[in-house]
């Protein structure tokens, strides 16, 4: 992982130098164990804070929107795949990206590891597929593919889509993995079952938006639930207007999604409301053949008719 | 403990169209409970919370004069959801309002000045109130040099016609009506933008001179070179400042700039105060 | 100030016998994270735990409030007309508060509680509650409390400190109400502990390692802070999703709504963001705070100088360190304030 720190720093250095890009968006070392920062670099003297390893969880083509510049962008599967939606929804011109493409062997997820930690986390290190945890009481190792991020350890794009650079040779695709398992755990349930299992999720919502703001997707410029007319949803804690957000936000993202895992990741409050999504996902990919963000010359299934669409539901 | 957040119930006892667009309405207000009349004794400058049950509420700067009695009055510009709403009201329709809220011109620092009021558009709301009162013969005597520079877009846009009229009349107050343009022959006060019929028409500034503006940020923003010109200092220049309120009380956090609330620190201040702190209003 | 013993053996049975007389609240574990909840009756509050995910101050500015209700019924006489809400203030205690979240409720009453305004919801509720704070012995890597103007001792918003001694407790009556939850609870056994608490205090304080710096900040030039050229590089990873406004126990901005359904509505309140886009936007669309950077900027100046500057009480944080450990892209105050400190210093050493 070292070296991939070391050949970001070194593309990053040679394209601001090159001035083929004006600014370069990455991550640098964050204040806590497990976390990075994402920043921008404008000159190439700056390149050495950019980092890489397995906490880089946040999307950064969240950064991209409506940018004007020529930008650098590293970019690991997922969020090459997010940044193709942004071509094909016109937030960001092709023309303008510069994209460092990052084979992925998963990120982290700092949850897992504190929940099964001894104490307080004082670092937490990797190597070899092995993740060491240092407490104050001791110090544990994990095998890197037990504590990763949920969307990560069912990926099947781990290799950048569409990249300018590469800086390092592509891993393999997992093949071996259902990404929808938990979606059809759900869908097995009765409606009454399935009420009670999203009431139980949805309750911990403070509604401070986490999960929309660190989603790629969600760029409207008046979200809907700030409107006030007509205000389509209310601000407070009534269980139906939270659950209306999440529902409502989930069939905006519905085929658009790349389970990034940012949103999860940026509850302050855990809520896994990838689920939501995720059986939007798994509806166009059967409905439809579609999956978000693998090319940037086709039309999102949303976004478009094909004379064989399903209409089966048409009565 | 007092609420400070309940409204004191007010029926609407008169409504005026005021412009020729009819987006401008003055609202004549009659308290409910005649001891809550009392209770929201107000001096010119303040504003208050206007609440419509179901609806929200709405800052405005109170229109009416402290020295008229046994009614209130608002006009308020249709832009939003409450005020839209306000706008489709009736005589007779029940509403709220709480206040009042905020601070006032300066009165005791004015006593014994000449006083120039700059306003431009429906900002004139408070200067109409402030006007009235400067007039009221228990207080005319206190100040000195009274001159008035309005101006609208046309004359269907100025508010308060007919007392706009009566004043530019009367020899205790000097009145400069102007509009930015017109087609009507008949119009027989000033042509031109506030901004420089102020420059034509207001008196010197010195140390015993203050300004009082109130309008759009465009006028205002071309309004302060022409005030430095005539020599009034940042701080006797008293600028009246909006921002997006809610409680009005200085406890939401919302309206602040820097450490000042503009709805309880403000929203008078001076040109010097303003200066110090960062314009996020 | 009285010392009392509190052998844990007598521990639930106190807590009953303030059942009688409070509504008992605590944290608790649910799901691998704790909170502050109501404790149902028989369960103990859960204080193996360093600190809360969320703050406490819900206990006393819930994050959604019923402040009024009306009725919009053509046919009722008093329709429209606003009437309080019916509340419930009866006493209440929380066991269990940490004293960086009892200073920030201090903190948070010099706003809601002013020589002009009152704000009754938020202190009837404080007023009813006594505070029992349980001391840091083990604070967090991210706690910097000492340099934030409390400690991990520290008594102010407190009626009664407990220390936790392993097999019992040492119970400080700070205050009337304190020493009376004391007497109902049956904790009367005084000790003679002063000096056993201050070795405490003093090896807790020494384990906060963690600096927030703000000495400069006082004396700062507040325009030369707001136009500093590093919010930029601050700001950029900001998503303005405002988890640090929810979690920081000494935020309190919040937004006023009306919510009607056929004939009856309610004007109630819930938490807001200096960091959500519409939060100053005008009803004409402008908006004073539309970047990003602006509002980052606003954040951090109002709670490292604009606060500073009005109350003269030091800074708008108790260093309980949630936002650090939860901003999803660890955007760090100790850093901000460093920045911000540094700049002021660099002024004043200007020649």
């Amino acid at each position: 992982m070292s070296t991939y720190t070391d050949k970001i720093r070194e593309t990053a250095q040679r394209l601001l130098k090159e001035c083929k890009v004006e600014m370069v968006i990455g991550f640098r070392k964050g204040s806590q164990p497990m976390m990075n920062e994402p920043c921008v670099v404008r000159s190439p003297e700056e390149v050495d804070q950019l980092i890489w390893d397995s906490n880089c969880g946040i999307n950064l083509a969240n950064y991209l929107t409506n940018r004007k510049e020529k930008i650098g962008i590293v970019a690991k599967g997922c969020d090459s795949r997010n940044i193709v939606t942004h071509i094909v929804e016109n937030k960001i011109a092709r023309e303008q990206l510069v994209i460092i493409g990052v084979p992925c062997l998963g990120m982290i997820d700092k949850r897992k590891i504190a929940a099964a930690a001894d104490g307080e986390i004082l670092s937490v290190t990797e190597a070899d597929g092995q993740v060491m945890v240092k407490t104050a009481q001791a110090t544990q190792t994990f095998a890197k593919s037990d504590v990763l991020q949920g969307n990560c350890s069912v990926c099947t794009h781990r290799n950048p889509v569409i990249h300018d650079e590469m800086i390092a040779e592509p891993v393999p695709e997992q093949t071996d993995v259902d990404p929808y398992a938990d979606v059809a755990e759900i869908d097995a349930m009765t409606p009454e079952q399935r009420h009670a299992f999203f009431e139980e999720l949805l309750a911990p919502c403070i509604r401070c938006y986490a999960c929309r703001n660190a989603c790629p997707l969600c760029y409207c410029p008046t979200c809907f639930v700030d409107e006030s007319k007509p205000q389509w949803v209310g601000k407070g804690q009534d269980p139906a207007d939270v659950r209306t957000f999440h529902f409502l936000r989930a069939y905006h993202c519905a085929g658009r999604c790349t389970d990034c895992g940012a949103c999860q990741r940026a509850c302050p409050v855990g809520i896994n409301m990838r689920l939501l999504t995720k059986k939007l996902n798994k509806d166009c990919l059967e409905l439809y053949g579609w999956e978000a963000g693998l090319s940037t010359e086709t039309r999102p299934a949303l976004d478009d008719y094909q004379p064989n669409d399903p209409e089966n539901f048409i009565h | 403990m007092e609420n400070p957040y309940l409204p004191y119930p007010v029926r609407i006892d008169d409504i005026v169209v005021e412009s020729e667009d009819r987006n401008l309405k003055t609202f004549k207000f009659v308290f409910l409970n005649p001891d809550e009349e009392a209770k929201f004794a107000y001096k010119a400058g303040q504003f208050a919370e206007l609440s419509i049950a179901g609806v929200g509420e709405i800052p405005i700067g109170i229109a009416s004069s402290p020295v008229e009695k046994g009614f209130i009055k608002f006009t308020i510009n249709k832009a939003g959801l409450v005020t839209s709403h306000l706008h489709n009201m009736k005589v007779g329709d029940i509403m709220g309002v709480r206040g009042p809220l905020g601070n006032w011109y300066p009165w005791e620092t004015l006593e014994g000045k000449n006083i120039l009021i700059v306003g431009g558009g429906f900002a004139f709301t408070t200067l109409r109130s402030s006007i009235i009162y400067l007039l009221d013969p228990a207080n005319r005597k206190k100040f000195k040099n009274i001159t008035v520079v309005y101006g609208a877009r046309s004359p269907g846009m100025l508010l308060y016609k007919d007392e706009l009229i009566a004043w530019e009349k009367r020899d205790d107050i000097d009145m400069h009506i102007t509009v930015d343009g017109t087609s009507d022959p008949s119009w027989k006060y000033n042509v031109g933008f506030v901004p420089p019929i102020t420059e034509q028409k207001a008196p010197q500034g010195d140390a015993d001179s203050y300004a009082i503006v109130c309008g759009p940020p465009i006028m205002i923003k071309f309004t302060q070179p022409v005030l430095e010109k005539l020599g009034y200092d940042h701080d006797h220049i008293i600028l009246s400042l909006e921002n997006r309120m809610k409680c009005g009380i200085g406890m939401c956090g919302r309206c602040g700039i820097g450490r000042e609330l503009v709805c309880k620190d403000g929203p008078v201040f001076t040109l010097a105060q303003i200066n110090r702190t960062p314009r996020e209003y | 100030m009285k010392v009392i013993k509190i052998e844990k053996s007598q521990w639930s049975q106190g807590l009953d016998n303030l059942r009688d007389a409070f509504r008992l609240f605590g944290p608790v574990i649910e799901k691998g994270f704790y909170d502050y909840r109501e404790l149902a009756a028989g369960q103990a509050p859960d204080l193996s735990f360093q600190n809360t995910r969320l703050s406490p101050k819900s206990l006393v500015f819930p994050q959604s409030e019923t402040m009024l209700n009306y009725s919009l019924d053509p046919a009722d006489p008093e329709r429209n007309i606003m009437k309080e809400a019916p509340k419930d203030y009866a006493p209440r205690a929380v066991i269990g508060l940490r004293p960086c979240d009892a200073k920030a409720m201090v903190l948070v009453k010099m706003n809601f509680d002013t020589e002009e305004y009152q704000d009754p919801y938020w202190l009837n509720l404080y007023n009813a509650t006594t505070f029992v704070g349980l001391a840091c012995d083990a604070p967090c890597g991210t706690c910097f409390c000492t340099s934030a103007g409390c400690g991990p001792y520290h008594e102010e918003g407190l009626d009664v400190l407990l220390t936790d001694r392993d097999d019992h407790y040492l119970a400080k009556a700070l205050t009337d109400k304190g020493a009376q939850l004391l007497e109902k609870a049956g904790w009367t056994q005084a000790a003679d502990a002063d000096t056993i608490i201050e070795k405490a205090k003093q090896a807790a304080e020494a384990k906060v390692t963690s600096k927030i710096e703000t000495d400069g900040l006082r004396a700062a030039d507040t325009m030369a802070l707001y136009n500093a050229g590093f919010w930029d590089d601050v700001a950029f990873a900001c998503i303005n999703c405002g988890t640090c406004t929810f979690s920081c126990p000494t935020c309190w901005c919040f937004d006023i709504q009306d919510e009607a359904y056929r004939t009856k509505g309610v004007r109630m309140r819930n938490w807001d963001s200096c960091m959500f886009p519409i939060f100053t936007v005008h009803t004409t669309g402008h908006n004073p705070r539309d970047t990003k950077t602006q509002r980052v900027r606003q954040r951090f100046m109002h709670k490292l100088k604009y606060f500073v500057d009005k109350y003269d009480q030091g800074i708008m944080c108790v260093g309980c360190g949630r936002c650090v450990r939860q901003c999803p892209v660890n955007i760090d105050i100790r850093k901000v304030s460093a920045l911000m400190n540094a700049l002021s210093v660099q002024a004043r050493c200007a020649v």
